[in-house]
């Protein structure tokens, strides 16, 4: 129960004063810009727009100064703001094979057309905290190798399909639901799991993820392909009846290959998950295909037993800024519950003193 | 101009929008709003926008302020008779243009229909009630017609209307709609700039 | 037939106006119209979002993927000639210069003069960023060896 209170405005504008003033810090130090934001702590951006649902570099670097450096409350400001505007329409769906290469790995094949291409990446990093970076110290610009030009990079999918060895990537047709749009009902679609995935908490499907590989679920994964660069974005103009390129995304995808024993009916096939995620973010996108393939568990007639497997468990709970919201509301005024259980509790102390008056029994 | 020499009828498609977005479509939202609460007046929704024929004023207004790309809107012979008009209301709102009358969410339904085909809009369901369609229906004048006695929500004891121009078994039809309630579809008499609304909760009667 | 290369060369110029550097852009459109007639705005320019769509296993049933900025413009000139362009990100200006050369862009006088002047170094500056992208990454490139083991 909920008791409209007056009072505390005060407070609460000192209080937004004080916030601004903590983010703000020192003044003896230069305010961080957005570009430095979105171009030197471009990943926690990346992960803001992936799951604030929005692709908007400088508005999630501007969520990111704003909420003080904390990721989920710069994705529920972006949420929030992306609710305030129209939606003009709807992209053609990206094509990921002809996505410009930034990075691009497989643990499948080693000599794979196209090649092991390491781009920015941690790996093979020591781990090893870097004092040099604690200044500001000059950086080498980045060695480059000529291209004569610039080619599609084959997909390793496509490789293991030709022998029939995996599962294709069905049937293309189908118009997709919408969880921003519509609630949602059980049992869903792949589409609402995937957008659901897509925009899930990192942390969520990063766990879930672990689990299926710790047993709870059958996965047996190999990454076929994780691949990251840019992708053209395609929309129709209303009134011309054609696409039009609007720009590109910087999107990571995931193909994990999972074991299928077979059936009677079918032969032993490989099956997949799939991850795509804004912007560079391998682990989320790997972790997203890792839940994708554990949640097609009844289409390969596996037992769903594991929380990965369970796509309510995972679509109602994936959604840090439903989660946040839930979670945290609980340190709101709840006075009036509370007084109405600590009756009870009173009201139950006293009857069972009386019941052990009544049976003689020493009270304490 | 080869692909473009139809330039006349892409002009006429991206003329005659509101003229202050934010503030016309308010104004339309408001106006709409106190004609659903009380069905049976008239609201004059004004001069807001200037669309091709068939679409009267009122119904192109309505459409501009409540219409968009996750609003079908149901029309008779979009490519043909009604090219112009579906052109103009897909630039101007971004809701498709759709034949199929389970797919619409807005109808514009010609003068002369038969209104036994209103069971083949979406009337909602029982979880949501609301995912059902709203039928604007062009009339000749708001009074001179047969008149309708209408009782329910909004609306104190009776109201008495008039619309001329209705098409036969208007009464009947929107006897059956109100059978369904909670279900049902919505109906907006357009003439003019103006409208009148008898939303599914309204129970009418000829008298 | 034609109108299928004239629909194919107005969406090339259409996506190369979107895509091409915001300065280069800025630079060349007022260069060109400078002596052009001028576009009379018709809707926006104006910021809203677009769906971006990805397919399940990157080639099967679509998905909605996340949502992206997108500013739009329509514009027309005094001839009739409607101009549209819708862009990523939320830069209303240039949604309203590239609006103004796609109408441009549909008198045949005009054409040639936007294809030389903006499309063709807008797609040559894009060409150019991809390949540097590409040159970088295609360094990181592992180039395997195979180590010889053991006698024979």
């Amino acid at each position: 129960m909920y008791v409209a209170v007056k009072g505390g405005e005060a407070a609460i504008a000192n209080a937004h004063r004080l916030l601004a003033d903590r983010r703000r810090g020192d003044r003896d130090v230069p305010a961080l810009t957005l570009e430095q934001i979105a171009g030197q702590l471009s990943l926690a951006v990346d992960r803001v727009m992936a799951e604030g649902s929005l692709y908007d570099p400088d508005l999630a670097a501007l969520a990111v100064r704003q909420a003080r450096g904390d990721l989920i409350e710069a994705i529920f400001l972006l949420r929030a703001y992306r609710t305030t505007l129209p939606r003009f329409g709807y992209a053609a769906p990206v094509d990921t094979g002809r996505m410009r290469i930034e990075r691009r790995v497989s643990a499948t094949y080693k000599d794979l057309p196209g090649g092991q291409l390491l781009g920015p990446t941690f790996d093979y990093t020591h781990r090893l905290l870097d004092p040099a970076l604690a200044g500001d110290a000059p950086v080498e610009a980045p060695e480059r190798r000529a291209l004569a030009a610039v080619e599609d990079c084959p997909r390793v999918i496509d490789i293991l399909d030709r022998e029939g060895l995996i599962e294709g990537d069905g049937d293309p047709a189908g118009e997709p639901g919408d969880l921003t749009r519509d609630p949602v009902s059980y049992p869903v679609g792949r589409d609402l799991r995937l957008q659901a995935l897509a925009r899930a908490d990192e942390g969520f499907t990063l766990a879930l993820g672990y689990s299926t590989q710790r047993g709870y679920g059958r996965v047996h994964p190999f990454v076929g392909e994780v691949r990251i660069g840019l992708v053209d974005v395609e929309v129709e103009i209303p009134d011309l009846g054609f696409t039009v390129r609007i720009g590109a995304v910087r999107l990571t995808e995931c193909q994990m290959v999972a074991q299928f024993k077979g059936s009677a009916e079918e032969p032993a096939r490989f099956t997949r998950g799939y991850g795509l995620v804004f912007g560079q973010s391998e682990r989320k996108a790997m972790a997203m295909s890792l839940v994708d393939r554990a949640l097609r568990a009844d289409e390969f007639g596996e037992e769903r037993r594991a929380p990965a497997q369970d796509e309510e468990f995972v679509l109602e709970h994936g959604d840090n800024v439903q989660a946040t919201g839930f979670v945290e509301h609980l340190k709101l005024p709840h006075y009036v519950d509370f007084q109405a259980e600590l009756d009870l509790v009173r009201r139950l102390r006293a009857e069972a003193g009386q019941r052990r008056a009544e049976r003689g029994e020493e009270t304490r | 101009m080869g692909a473009f020499a139809t330039t006349a009828l892409a002009t006429a498609a991206v003329a005659g929008g509101f003229a202050d977005p934010v503030f016309d479509a308010q104004a339309v939202f408001r106006l709409l709003m106190g004609a659903m609460a009380e069905p049976g007046t008239v609201a004059d929704l004004g001069a807001r926008v200037a669309a091709p024929a068939p679409l009267v004023p009122a119904a192109a207004a309505l459409l501009a302020a409540l219409a968009d790309g996750d609003t079908p809107v149901w029309m008779a012979d979009p490519a043909g008779a009604g090219e112009a008009a579906a052109r103009w209301l897909r630039f101007q709102t971004g809701a498709p243009i759709t034949e199929d009358r389970a797919a619409a969410t807005f109808a514009l339904l010609p003068e002369r229909h038969d209104p036994v085909g209103w069971a083949s809009f979406p009337r909602g369901t029982s979880d949501y009630p609301d995912r059902s369609a709203t039928l604007l229906l062009p009339v000749r004048d708001f009074a001179g017609g047969d008149g309708l006695v209408l009782a329910g929500p909004g609306i104190a004891a009776e109201r008495r209307v008039a619309p001329a121009g209705l098409p036969e078994g208007f009464a009947a039809a929107l006897a059956a709609n109100r059978a369904g309630f909670p279900l049902g579809v919505d109906i907006v008499l357009v003439c003019g700039t103006a409208v009148l609304a008898l939303p599914r909760s309204t129970r009418v009667r000829e008298g | 037939m034609i109108d299928e290369m004239e629909t194919e060369g107005r969406r090339r110029a259409m996506g190369a106006l979107a895509c091409m550097p915001a300065g280069l852009l800025a630079q060349r459109y007022a260069e060109v119209t400078a002596s052009a007639p001028p576009a009379l705005a018709v809707r926006g320019p104006e910021v809203g979002l677009v769906m971006l769509r990805g397919r399940a296993g990157g080639g099967g049933a679509p998905f909605n993927l996340g949502e992206a900025s997108v500013v739009r413009a329509t514009v027309r000139l005094g001839s009739g000639e409607v101009g549209h362009a819708v862009i990523l990100g939320r830069d209303t200006g240039r949604a309203r210069m590239a609006a103004h050369l796609d109408a441009l862009w549909q008198c045949p006088d005009w054409r040639v003069r936007i294809e030389a002047e903006v499309v063709a170094p807008g797609l040559a500056a894009e060409d150019e960023a991809v390949l540097d992208r590409a040159e970088e990454t295609e360094a990181t490139r592992v180039d395997f060896f195979t180590l010889v083991r053991g006698e024979d």
